[in-house]
C-alpha cells in the first residue's frame, strides 16, 4: 500500500506549482495507468486524508485511467489490450511486449480559481 | 471582482523527484563500471537465499556487494554477511518498498569503483516496488514454486516493470505438483519474450546460466562504457 506516499507526492507537486504561479487548486488532474502499480481507489481515499491541513484541503482529484496499448509488430499499429493478462494483439494475435501507454502517473492539470476583474 | 475556474497544464509525473535521483544514480553506477541487479518478489519466495548463493558464487572471481531492504530486523543482512561480501541493511519502517533515495543514503561511503556487481534486494511485495526506478540495469521478479504458477497473471504490473523472471526452489516442484510449463507459459503472456531462469537455492540447479547471463551483461556495460 503506496498511495499514501503517492498522494503526498501529487500534492506536494500541486503545492509547488499553486505557490509558483500564486493560484489556489480546486482541483488536480491526473493520468493513471493501468500498469502505473497505483489504486485509483486507494489513491482517493489517501489523497482526502493527505490533503487536510495542507493548501490542497477541499480540492477534488479527478483521475483519468489510462488503458494499455501496445504496439504490434504485425500489424504495424498501437492497439488497445483487452486485458492485462494477455499481451498479445487483439486483432492478429500477435505478442508484444512493447507498451505505448498504461505506466503513466503524472498529473496533467490543475484546476484553479483566480480573481479575474467584473467585465464592465 | 469575480471568481472562476480555469485549467492550467502541468504535466509532471508524480515520481520525478524519484526518477531525478534514480537516473543521478544510473549514470555514478555507469561511470563506475558496477552492474546493478535489483531484486523483486513476494515474501518468502527465496530472495535472500538466492542472492546468498548468487553472493557466494560470483565472489572468488568478482567484487560484489549487496543492499537489502525490509520494514524490520537486519536478519537479512546478517544472513548474507555470511557470504562475506559488503552488505547493508536498510529499513524502512512502514515502507512497502525502496526509493532511489534510500538506495542513494546506503551508499554513502562506499566506492563504487571498488565493485563489479551491486543487488539491492527490495522489500517483500509485488505491487508496490513496480512504481520505482532504483537506478538498476536489470531488474528480477522472482516467483517461487510453492507460490503457483498463476502468479504472473495476478501481479502483471510488476512483470513488466522487470528485465528477467527467476522460477525458485525448484527442488520442491515435485512436491508441489508445480507445472513449468504453465508458469513460463504464464508468464510469456504478461511479458512476452521475457527471459526467464529456473533454479534452486538449495541445490544449485540452474545458477550457472543465470551466472553467466549475469557475467555477458556486465562486460557489455563495461564495453558500451568504453566506446
Amino acid at each position: 500500500m503506496h498511495e499514501l506516499s503517492i498522494a503526498m507526492s501529487i500534492i506536494e507537486l500541486a503545492e509547488e506549482e499553486a505557490a509558483h504561479r500564486g493560484v489556489q487548486v480546486e482541483a488536480v488532474h491526473l493520468r493513471l495507468g493501468t500498469l502505473s502499480g497505483v489504486g485509483k481507489d486507494a489513491l482517493l481515499s489517501c489523497y482526502e486524508m493527505a490533503c487536510e491541513g495542507t493548501v490542497l484541503q477541499g480540492s477534488r482529484l479527478l483521475v483519468e485511467d489510462v488503458p494499455v496499448v501496445i504496439f504490434c509488430a504485425t500489424c504495424r499499429a498501437q492497439r488497445p489490450l483487452n486485458s492485462v493478462q494477455l499481451f498479445r494483439c487483439p486483432e492478429c494475435g500477435t505478442p508484444s511486449a512493447e507498451i505505448v501507454q498504461g505506466k503513466e502517473l503524472e498529473v496533467v492539470a490543475l484546476e484553479i480559481k483566480e480573481c479575474v476583474p467584473n467585465p464592465v | 471582482m469575480r471568481t472562476e475556474p480555469r485549467l492550467i497544464e502541468v504535466r509532471k509525473n508524480v515520481l520525478k523527484q524519484n526518477d531525478v535521483i534514480a537516473r543521478a544514480l544510473r549514470e555514478r553506477f555507469h561511470a563506475a563500471g558496477v552492474f546493478v541487479v535489483s531484486l523483486v518478489s513476494s515474501p518468502g519466495s527465496g530472495k535472500t537465499a538466492f542472492l546468498e548463493n548468487t553472493l557466494t558464487l560470483l565472489r572468488p572471481n568478482n567484487r560484489v556487494a549487496a543492499l537489502v531492504g525490509d520494514l524490520a530486523t537486519e536478519n537479512d543482512a546478517q544472513r548474507l554477511a555470511r557470504s562475506q561480501a559488503p552488505v547493508k541493511q536498510i529499513t524502512t519502517g512502514t515502507l512497502c518498498h525502496l526509493e532511489a533515495a534510500m538506495v542513494q543514503t546506503a551508499l554513502e561511503g562506499w566506492d563504487l569503483n571498488d565493485l563489479d556487481f551491486l543487488f539491492v534486494e527490495n522489500v517483500g511485495n509485488l505491487v508496490c516496488p513496480s512504481s520505482y526506478d532504483l537506478g538498476e540495469d536489470l531488474r528480477l521478479v522472482l516467483i517461487s514454486v510453492t507460490e503457483g504458477e498463476d502468479k504472473p497473471l495476478k501481479y502483471p504490473t510488476i512483470f513488466n516493470s522487470a528485465d528477467v523472471a527467476i522460477v525458485s526452489k525448484m527442488d520442491l516442484a515435485a512436491a508441489v505438483e508445480f507445472s513449468w510449463e504453465t508458469a513460463y507459459n504464464n508468464i510469456q503472456a504478461v511479458r512476452p519474450g521475457m527471459k526467464v531462469f529456473r533454479v534452486s537455492s538449495k541445490t544449485g540447479e540452474g545458477m550457472q546460466a543465470y551466472l553467466e547471463f549475469l557475467a555477458a551483461r556486465l562486460a557489455e556495460l563495461r564495453h558500451t562504457a568504453s566506446v
